[in-house]
């Protein structure tokens, strides 16, 4: 099934006199449960086409449909609900909120989503088990290493169920050995049945994916199957 | 409305932990309207406390009784000049007009002589000395601490005998053994046969009876100061407070006739009332609450702009925050009511320990105004304080809901 289908979109910035076009024509589709990595050196307008996949962003012009939604004309509200609902997101500095613990941080998109307490606990705790955080729920993020706040983080994308992880250079901040794990859990995540997108401008980290989108200047140069795919060894993640 | 209600309630949990995890900022932001609010609670309080005491004093005159007067006390339509040149009221003027009067309960002349009295080497300065009749008595509501009144045979016979007030009493005589020793006034020797018990209030100065002395008026007019000097004051008491109009128609027309008034000549005398009195306290009062509100209010505002820079502050520096909130599914709304949330908690905070400190001070204060810190004071305190909290958050609650996302995580 298709989830996301973006149709000769474009985005044009304007900086001063200047318009710069940081998407210029873009059309992809994505399938569930696919395991997609997007790359491009840095002006190629990966962060963009990540912050439009991602509805933190409408695209200038074309259309994006995400589960045959048309994204591209809905106001900050209707976004906001589909970033809830459908879009899990993982980022780089990890993005997590520094004053509560980790089980606040994973509870807060159930929150905003109008669960009730106790749903939001027992769920929030799942995940976290799941993530192998069941022992450190009540720590704060400058209690936890690099690789634990990045499994808190990918337990916040997981715990609302989403359509799409939209993971932003995930291990861009770790050490390759820790990266390796969260590239790992990824792995498992997506063996789950949910459909990731990875934005990164490491080769061997895009190597992880299935699919390999390149972009340069503001359109798809390349968007092939991976061949020699690197699997990492399982962990023992069990669905939730 | 429960999705409201909701969002409401965790908007309120996530407000205190982002203050609770801020306390030292918030404290100093809520330092203002601390202030604010003790400055405006503490002012409406002391507002009424005063307001209680002039209406107690003035009540402490008899509150039915009219006084028949050359001048006006309140009313200044009449210009001075023309007041002034209305005849005195004399004492041949009184007697007539307590003959034709049936309403009041009692009519007694008054007549100020303002002096010192003396005991031996003690003196008390500045007292109002008040000539009257035996029937003064009846317009007041006065009680004895030791002694009586002056009866009628000594008023007519206009004897050298003297009522003193608490506050005199007590300064001549200290040991409290007032009671037939003579005292002097004017160089003349007078009797003490009463001395009044204290009223307390220390608003009419003057006019307060603690700091009065009575004594009959035939004395005084015989050895002070002739009726020929500005007159007298025809008080008039009526039966309740419900025949006060009546007994006022009745007084001008027995005045009048008095007088000997033609039809068409206007009175030369005013009644004057206790109301106007109290009229005239209100509307100063009423002036002095608002001057005292707007300077109080003034602190409360600067207090807001504290709130209003903190919480830009607040913003400001949590936009990283914001930007993972909205990520994640935040709607405008929820961040706008985050941070208003936020803005009012820490403003009714301030309130509630600005309301602590205005009752304890109100202890202090009850030490010479009748003070309470009433229902009133608490609801001032929760609207004002919300009010502020709402009014000063709303500009930097609106900056953060609008922030678009894709900048607010990137910033740093």
């Amino acid at each position: 099934m298709n989830i996301i289908n973006i149709e000769h979109i474009a985005k044009i910035y304007e900086v001063g006199l200047e318009e710069v076009h940081a998407l210029r024509d873009v059309s992809l589709r994505i399938n569930k449960n696919e395991y997609v990595a997007i790359m491009g050196p840095s002006g190629s307008g990966k962060s963009t086409l990540m912050n439009i996949l991602g509805c933190l962003d409408t695209p200038t012009h074309g259309i994006y449909q995400f589960k045959e939604k048309n994204v591209s004309i809905m106001n900050d509200n209707e976004l906001a609900t589909i970033r809830n609902k459908e879009i899990g997101f993982v980022f780089q500095t990890f993005n997590l909120l520094p004053r509560s613990n980790a089980l606040h941080n994973v509870e807060l998109p159930l929150i905003y989503a109008g669960k009730v307490k106790h749903d939001r606990i027992e769920r929030s705790q799942k995940v976290l088990e799941n993530v192998g955080l069941g022992d450190r729920m009540h720590h704060k993020p400058n209690e936890l290493s690099g690789g634990q706040r990045q499994r808190v983080a990918i337990a916040r994308a997981l715990v609302t169920d989403p359509a799409i992880i939209l993971a932003d250079e995930p291990t861009g901040n770790l050490d390759t050995k820790t990266g390796e794990d969260i590239m790992a859990l990824f792995n498992d995540i997506h063996e789950q049945g949910n459909t990731i997108i990875l934005v990164t401008h490491e080769e061997y980290i895009a190597k992880h994916a299935a699919r390999i989108i390149r972009l340069r200047d503001g359109l798809i140069e390349t968007d092939e199957i991976v061949k020699d795919r690197y699997i990492p060894k399982r962990n023992n993640l069990s669905k939730v | 409305m429960k999705n409201i209600l909701f969002e409401l309630k965790e908007s309120l949990i996530i407000s205190l932990k982002a203050i609770w995890s801020n306390k030292v900022r918030s404290i100093l932001a809520t330092l203002g309207i601390i202030i604010g609010v003790w400055a405006v609670t503490l002012m409406v309080t002391a507002n009424q406390g005063i307001d209680k005491s002039f209406q107690e004093g003035v009540a402490s005159m008899g509150s039915d009784n009219l006084y028949i007067d050359k001048w006006s006390w309140f009313n200044n339509d009449i210009p001075w000049w023309e007041l002034r040149n209305r005849r005195d009221i004399r004492m041949e003027d009184y007697e007539r007009f307590q003959e034709l009067v049936k309403l009041p309960i009692a009519v007694a002349p008054m007549k100020y002589t303002f002096s010192e009295i003396k005991f031996g080497s003690e003196i008390v300065e500045g007292i109002s000395i008040v000539g009257t009749t035996h029937e003064y008595i009846n317009t007041t509501t006065l009680n004895f601490d030791a002694g009586r009144f002056f009866n009628e045979l000594e008023s007519n016979g206009g004897r050298n005998v003297v009522i003193l007030g608490f506050t005199i009493a007590d300064k001549l005589f200290p040991n409290g053994n007032a009671l037939d020793n003579y005292v002097k006034i004017l160089g003349k020797k007078l009797k003490v046969i009463g001395v009044l018990s204290e009223q307390g209030s220390w608003v009419m100065g003057a006019f307060n009876p603690d700091n009065q002395a009575f004594l009959p008026i035939e004395f005084s007019l015989k050895n002070f100061a002739g009726d020929r000097f500005g007159g007298i004051t025809i008080l008039v008491r009526a039966p309740n407070s419900m025949m006060v109009d009546e007994v006022e128609q009745e007084s001008i027309g027995a005045m009048r006739k008095v007088r000997g008034l033609r039809y068409d000549e206007m009175d030369d005398f005013s009644i004057n009332r206790q109301d106007g009195l109290l009229s005239e306290i209100d509307s100063t009062m009423g002036v002095l609450g608002a001057v005292a509100f707007i300077l109080t209010g003034l602190g409360l505002f600067v207090g807001g702009i504290g709130i209003m820079n903190i919480m830009f502050v607040s913003v400001k520096e949590r936009t990283r925050e914001i930007g993972i909130r909205k990520a994640i599914g935040a709607k405008r709304r929820t961040i706008l009511g985050q941070f208003i949330l936020e803005s009012v908690i820490i403003c009714m905070l301030g309130g509630l320990i600005g309301f602590i400190l205005t009752a304890l001070s109100s202890l202090i204060m009850q030490q010479f105004l009748p003070v309470t810190v009433n229902m009133n004071i608490v609801i001032i305190t929760f609207i004002l304080s919300s009010l502020v909290g709402i009014t000063a958050g709303l500009a930097p609650a609106y900056s953060a809901a609008k922030m678009d996302p894709v900048d607010a995580l990137r910033y740093e």
